[in-house]
């Protein structure tokens, strides 16, 4: 199959990730603010140096210069600047308030940046609205799952395959030929995506009534449905238990192999963002305090004093803590979600453990 | 590669999910509401059983439902609440007066006047439509109710102040916040407040009963289509609607206008359906009355609404042996209603009343599916 | 002069329109629902004070005074009977509720006062028309009283809510509603009150309107009732100096259209000022811009 072979190719660049987090994030390290490092530096030396080592077309999928937002006076974002590679997996991190779906919010258009620029697949997004963004080729998912609740889950999906749905107004009327032959297809492709997330049994169910965990990846699926080049995740982990977690983990690992995109997250869980993201920023105050991948975040003394905690000992410590807060979650959340896992799901989560 | 990332979801973590509604059996229920109903007045009508004055209310009854379809598409699928539906059903019905009396002396065959007059009046009120649409794209909630409620009342205040006549010739003449002079009674087609008069009526039940099946298939069919899922979806979650690349005001517009239309033909029909025809008929009363079948009939639900379009237009001619008592009795009925429907411990009682009931069936079925699965 | 006259009938009017936008104003605040019956309210105002000059012979300012009680119990019976139980179950039902509710109340009156259309007595009989400069300029006393009521009951209204304990309790429970609850002020109390405020001042605008346009009908109370709801959604629904500068530009809007214009368009040029409004501000002149979080 053509997407096995594709899968293998993209693995192979993969072994170059480290190398390459080293070279690009390198001059963020010290806690510095990146705004000052973009200004420092030759900004394009930077991203050449990546593109080469991991994608063959060169520029980043998204590059953000100076991003800022004030709410009256109050500036919630100042000085945000990133790029990504087309190919790569990106965190954003930072305690509660941080701004980092501020961050989101101004990347989708849902909030008009007060000062910075975007750069998405090569084109400023100045004057889009968030449906440009979303025809440009970026898609997201939200904190709180929004779903359209009444709709069955594959209405969900198609609806997302609105724009590769081609027929018009007076065919969706009297119902075509055409109209018949074009809702075959999307169904067809919208059932291929439920396949893909295990999700063929809950077609005709009711989004807003599914479990919570199958409502997020139905929030993913839908984001991928239209087809983007970044794939932004706010906190796709939040209410999931660690098993359930590491199965996350896979799947966006996956996501970015299979559909070749590039991913941006806001995640609480540390185990997840340290494990698959190749950078990672991190945001206090709505100002980036670190960059850098995951090794020199966790070694970053500004991160653990801003986030972790103020010592090495004590962030251990709190993690531990976290974990098992995490754990707990779980318990109340399996009960409130109702998912009663078949006994060999069960039989696979002890083995995780 | 595998063609799954993720573990399949198990039935039985859809235990507490719900099945979306399916688009079959609501078309079924729906056509077949209309089936039946048109079949029962008929016979009704043909033995009998249903008197004179019942039988006046065949055609108002079709309007009606048709009315409480279109009125759906925007209430229960777009999600926006519109008090102006008089006001469209006001265009469609001057209109369709118009234009059947110019035709009358080239077309003879009044079906096919009706059936040219149905389109002209759909094309007016859709324009109708367009335009307020456009100032109501950029509200929300409320403020939208508000401004279709302004539109209602404009179009009826207008209407007060329209003259259409015909000259010797036939031309067609037009006079606006002014009478027309010099030309006879009998040439006179829209008098101001008086109305239309003189109309040659050219409803029939059957033909109004045809309407409705339209109107039924085009927002049934809407519904289930490209453009109807999107409508749904904005209506569901305008944000997540916009971030995955859905056009919020290209969709509210469209479902506006095609309501629109659709009322503008349901107020040709029933301008058809009488001689004399003044605007006050179509007043904010007319478009609450509408809006109170499609709430009644349950928000969304097309068969609901026309259910309650088709009782509610009998009921006051049912409680005429009230007399004086009987819109005090429809108001209270009304009221009573409501709270029944939605009180929320009034519907928790009845929700448990129906598990009560049939608790077994239900499980029956999830574990079908659950073998199915496995 | 006649300019000036007809700006004096247009606050006067505007005024009217402005009391009654505070009921709507005030109940869509703080329950989030458009209350229909509203505009009805007035109507039995006015009957009452009717029916107290005319048949009991009572002084008509304390047939006012009577009606106001009337209506303010009325208010909250209403709230307490159809819109309670529908407490939270969306705006659509509460509003059908609503309409039902403005049908009970029209047609009891015409089972009562039945639909010919009454006389009524005007509050201020035997007060001459003050005509100034040479005879040019009138002003009608129930003008000058409305419109110094509707500066008083704003003053005073305005007051309550920012300086008193019920009022900010009001405040708090249309901010939010569950948040108001926690911090334990009684939510139904609140509503209440509202609900009492807005039908009490329904009937003091109800007999100052018949005072001015003595017509009594069972319907008198519908088309002031819209009008008054278009001016607090004109001004900013929720907001109380909206809702006056909403009625009096109304009031004005309307006698001006009616002077200069037509007669028969007044209604509509009214309603396309408003839709022009929205288009403008989409949430009136004085309402807030409410952006949802994301």
């Amino acid at each position: 199959m053509a997407d096995d072979k594709k899968y293998v190719e993209t693995t192979d660049t993969g072994h170059g990730y480290e190398n390459r987090q080293d070279i690009y994030y390198n001059d963020n390290v010290g806690g510095r603010a990146v705004f000052v490092d973009a200004k420092e530096h030759d900004q394009e030396s930077v991203t050449e140096t990546i593109l080469q080592e991991r994608d063959k077309d060169r520029s980043p999928i998204l590059e953000v210069k100076g991003l800022g937002i004030d709410f009256g006076g109050l500036t919630a974002v100042d000085d945000f600047s990133i790029a990504i590679g087309r190919r790569e997996i990106a965190g954003l991190i930072g305690p509660n308030g941080a701004g980092k779906t501020t961050i989101f919010n101004m990347l989708t258009k849902v909030y008009e940046p007060t000062r910075g620029d975007i750069i998405f697949n090569g084109k400023s997004t100045k004057g889009m609205s968030t449906v440009d963004i979303n025809r440009a080729g970026m898609a997201r998912t939200f904190q709180n799952i929004r779903l359209f609740d009444k709709l069955t889950v594959e209405e969900n999906i198609k609806t997302a395959l609105h724009h590769t749905t081609d027929y018009g107004l007076i065919d969706g009327m009297l119902h075509t030929p055409k109209y018949r032959r074009e809702e075959e297809r999307i169904h067809k492709e919208a059932m291929k995506y439920l396949k893909i997330f295990g999700m063929t049994k809950t077609a005709d169910y009711r989004a807003g009534s599914l479990p919570y965990g199958a409502q997020r990846r139905l929030e993913i699926m839908r984001a991928l449905a239209t087809k983007p080049r970044l794939l932004l995740l706010d906190e796709p982990a939040a209410g999931m238990n660690p098993s359930e977690t590491a199965e996350l983990m896979d799947t966006i690992r996956e996501i970015r192999d299979r559909f070749e995109i590039a991913i941006l997250l806001i995640e609480h869980d540390m185990s997840l963002v340290m494990n698959i993201c190749e950078g990672i920023a991190v945001l206090n105050y709505g100002r980036t305090i670190a960059k850098g991948g995951p090794a020199e975040i966790q070694s970053n003394p500004k991160v653990i004093e801003a986030y972790l905690g103020k010592s090495r000992g004590k962030m251990n410590e709190e993690e531990e803590e976290e974990e098992k807060d995490i754990e707990a979650a779980y318990k109340i959340g399996t009960v409130a979600s109702k998912v009663a896992p078949k006994p060999d799901e069960g039989h696979d989560r002890k083995e995780e453990k | 590669m595998a063609d799954r990332l993720l573990k399949s979801i198990s039935s039985r973590g859809l235990k507490n999910a719900v099945k979306g509604s399916e688009y079959r059996k609501e078309a079924l229920i729906s056509y077949g509401v209309l089936v039946v109903g048109y079949i029962l007045l008929q016979l009704g009508a043909a033995v009998g059983f249903i008197g004179h004055n019942l039988q006046g209310q065949f055609v108002p009854i079709c309007v009606y439902v048709s009315l409480a379809i279109s009125l759906n598409l925007v209430v229960g699928i777009s999600g926006e609440l519109s008090l102006g539906h008089a006001g469209f059903m006001a265009v469609g019905a001057f209109t369709g007066v118009v234009v059947t009396r110019v035709l009358e002396q080239s077309i003879e065959f009044g079906p096919a006047r009706l059936m040219i007059a149905l389109l002209v009046a759909a094309f007016a009120a859709a324009i109708a439509g367009f335009i307020i649409g456009i100032p109501i794209l950029g509200l929300r909630g409320d403020y939208l109710a508000i401004v279709t409620l302004a539109f209602g009342e404009i179009v009826r205040n207008f209407m007060n102040v329209l003259f259409f006549g015909l000259d010797e010739k036939g031309h067609l003449l037009f006079a606006f916040n002014h009478t027309i002079d010099g030309i006879e009674n009998n040439q006179r087609i829209i008098t101001g407040a008086i109305g239309a008069t003189g109309v040659t009526k050219l409803a029939t039940f059957t033909g109004a009963a045809i309407l409705t099946a339209f109107t039924l298939f085009v927002v049934l069919n809407l519904k289930n289509s490209k453009q109807g899922r999107a409508i749904m979806a904005i209506r569901d979650n305008r944000i997540a609607g916009e971030s995955i690349g859905l056009d919020v005001k290209k969709y509210k517009l469209m479902a506006f206008v095609v309501s629109a239309s659709l009322a503008g033909m349901a107020g040709c029909m029933f301008g058809q359906n009488y001689s004399t025809l003044a605007p006050v008929k179509f007043n904010f009363n007319t478009s609450v009355l509408i809006l109170v079948f499609v709430v009644l009939g349950g928000i969304g639900n097309i068969w609901g609404g026309m259910i309650a379009a088709a009782l509610l237009t009998v009921l006051p001619e049912a409680l005429r042996q009230f007399a004086d008592y009987r819109m005090l009795t429809y108001a209270i009925v009304l009221i009573l209603v409501m709270i029944g429907t939605y009180n929320p411990a009034f519907r928790a009682r009845i929700t448990a009343f129906v598990e009560k009931i049939k608790p077994k069936k239900k499980d029956k079925g999830k574990e079908k599916t659950g073998k199915e699965a496995a | 002069m006649n300019f000036l006259t007809n700006l004096i009938s247009g606050l006067s009017l505007g005024s009217v329109y402005a009391i009654i936008a505070l009921g709507y104003t005030m109940v869509y605040g703080i329950s989030k629902m458009l209350n229909f019956a509203h505009g009805d309210i007035i109507m039995i105002g006015g009957y009452v004070s009717f029916v107290l000059t005319m048949y009991v012979g009572m002084n008509g300012w304390v047939a006012l005074l009577v009606a106001m009680v009337v209506c303010t119990l009325l208010g909250i019976l209403i709230e307490r009977l159809a819109y309670r139980p529908l407490r939270g179950t969306g705006s659509l039902a509460v509003l059908i509720t609503a309409i039902g509710v403005s049908y009970f109340l029209q047609n009891s009156a015409l089972l009562i006062w039945g639909a010919n259309p009454r006389v009524f007595p005007s509050l201020f009989e035997g007060i001459n028309t003050i005509h100034a400069a040479g005879g040019k300029l009138t002003i009608a006393p129930v003008s000058l009283f409305t419109i110094l009521a509707n500066i008083l009951i704003m003053i005073v209204l305005t007051l309550f809510v920012n300086r008193t304990k019920a009022g900010k309790a009001m405040r708090a429970v249309s901010e939010d509603n569950g948040a108001a609850q926690l911090m334990g002020i009684n939510v139904n109390q609140s509503i209440s009150l509202t609900f009492a405020i807005g039908s009490g001042l329904a009937a003091v605008a109800g007999v100052l309107m018949c005072s001015a346009y003595p017509v009594l009908m069972p319907t008198t109370g519908a088309m002031p009732g819209i009008k008054a709801f278009t001016a607090a959604v004109f001004g900013g629904i929720g907001s109380i100096p909206g809702a006056m500068i909403g009625g009096l530009i109304l009031g004005i809007i309307e006698i001006f259209s009616r002077a200069y214009i037509s007669t028969e368009l007044s209604d509509a040029i009214v309603f396309a000022c408003l839709i022009i409004v929205l288009l403008v501000k989409p949430t009136g002149l004085l309402g807030k811009k409410v952006s949802e979080k994301v």
